[in-house]
């Protein structure tokens, strides 16, 4: 049980970790200041829920570990994240897309949570969910300014979306972790997610003028440990300070 | 500060001590009245404060809780603990009359009503917010991001003035 449930908050916490980081990549290099600090700001909300979901997660475990070691002591094997989250940033119209597909999930996800059985996991659920809203908001008016905007955008964003759809189906994958903690009213069924989250974001798309692409073959991997060789290269950047200064403070 | 005959550990009193503390990226509100400070509980020699962060990610809440310390300690205070809870999330609602007169006169736009259940609006024309200066309506919305997660810029196009609105969450 507590095991399920470390590696239950584990992904949750990873999704977010991962996504964070990979947008504040983004930091100093955006389109305009305002995209700048908006990117930034999400990047802090996602890394700010993984914190509070590591802290459960090393609870959990009872084995000592905190958030600082679980986020930067871990290999990328250990990373439960889906594949979605750790893909290169690419150009805007692709961030863009990796960004609102995730935060559709997140939002969703979140709006379940909030009834787990897990009275702490419920607490941080709710507060992820206002955040998760305004992330929608900001991706889902970026869709719809990108994707009806010059041929330019459009193109991008047509290929960003026809680039990504194939990581969106790990979102809704279940496993037996999964089965036993929403048996125990825990979890969120992720495949009991997926027809509300196809709903509102082929409406975006739609709105866009965006096709939704014809993919049948979705990858997976993530949620087992098996990662793009983007992960590695990022987390070779995160997490070099504390390798190399193991407990290093400011 | 300690209001009149109230015992100088007694909850109203540390709850005054507490309203001391301002909020560092807001300075012109406090932790209480910002609705941060759930619940304080305890004596002379040890005081627990139960606090809640307003984003996830506030680098804020590290400072808040040392300046929660602080204050307590040179009231006299000999222990010192401050938890966190999470539930119910912190909201803008929270945030009483008074206070929002005070960030308005801080030139701070006050947040409007929290609505956390109605589907998100996604390129729908949003109401304007007030300009905390000149109280035109006639402003717009440059980002949705400020200077830190609580707050969003607009601009007035009454009195050409960039502002800062506190977002409701």
């Amino acid at each position: 049980m507590a095991l399920d449930t470390f590696e239950y908050l584990i992904r949750l916490g990873d999704d977010r970790l991962v996504l964070g980081h990979r947008l504040s990549e983004w930091c100093g290099h955006a389109p305009i200041l305002e995209e700048d600090i908006a990117l930034a700001n999400i990047a802090l909300d996602l890394i700010g829920q993984a914190n509070l979901l590591f802290t459960l997660a090393g609870d959990a475990e009872g084995a000592g570990r905190d958030a600082d070691a679980l986020a930067y002591l871990r290999d990328s094997l250990d990373f439960r994240n889906v594949l979605l989250v750790e893909l290169p940033n690419g150009d805007f119209a692709v961030t863009i897309a990796r960004q609102f597909f995730f935060s559709v999930f997140a939002m969703l996800q979140a709006e379940a949570l909030m009834k787990s059985a897990d009275k702490d996991l419920a607490g941080v659920a709710e507060k992820m969910h206002k955040e998760s809203r305004y992330h929608v908001r900001h991706s889902g008016e970026w869709m719809l300014k990108l994707g009806d905007g010059t041929e330019e955008s459009h193109t991008r964003l047509q290929d960003a979306v026809n680039e990504l759809w194939r990581y969106t189906g790990e979102l809704f994958v279940s496993d037996d972790v999964e089965r036993r903690l929403v048996q125990q009213k825990v979890a969120v069924d992720s495949s009991a997610i997926e027809a509300r989250w196809r709903e509102q974001v082929n409406e975006v798309l739609g709105r866009a003028g965006i096709q939704p692409p014809e993919v049948k073959w979705m990858q997976r991997g993530g949620r087992a440990g098996q990662h793009t060789e983007h992960l590695s290269h990022m987390l070779a950047e995160m997490q070099i300070l504390q390798r190399q200064h193991p407990g290093a403070s400011w | 500060m300690v209001s009149r005959a109230a015992p100088p550990f007694s909850r109203e009193a540390l709850l005054a001590v507490l309203d001391t503390v301002m909020d560092p990226e807001v300075p012109v509100l406090s932790v209480v009245e910002l609705g941060i400070v759930r619940d304080v509980s305890g004596g002379e020699e040890s005081v627990t404060v139960t606090v809640t962060p307003t984003y996830s990610g506030c680098p804020a809440m590290r400072v808040i809780e040392q300046d929660i310390e602080a204050a307590l300690r040179a009231h006299g205070v000999e222990q010192v603990d401050v938890k966190t809870s999470y539930s119910p999330a912190w909201t803008t609602d929270w945030i009483s009359a008074e206070a929002r007169e005070k960030l308005r006169a801080y030139g701070i736009a006050p947040p409007g009503a929290a609505d956390h259940d109605a589907p998100v609006a996604i390129g729908r024309r949003r109401p304007a917010v007030r300009c905390p200066y000149c109280n035109s309506v006639q402003t717009k919305m440059q980002s949705e991001f400020g200077a830190t997660a609580c707050k969003a810029i607009h601009v007035c196009e009454q009195c050409r003035q960039p502002f800062e609105e506190f977002k409701a969450i």
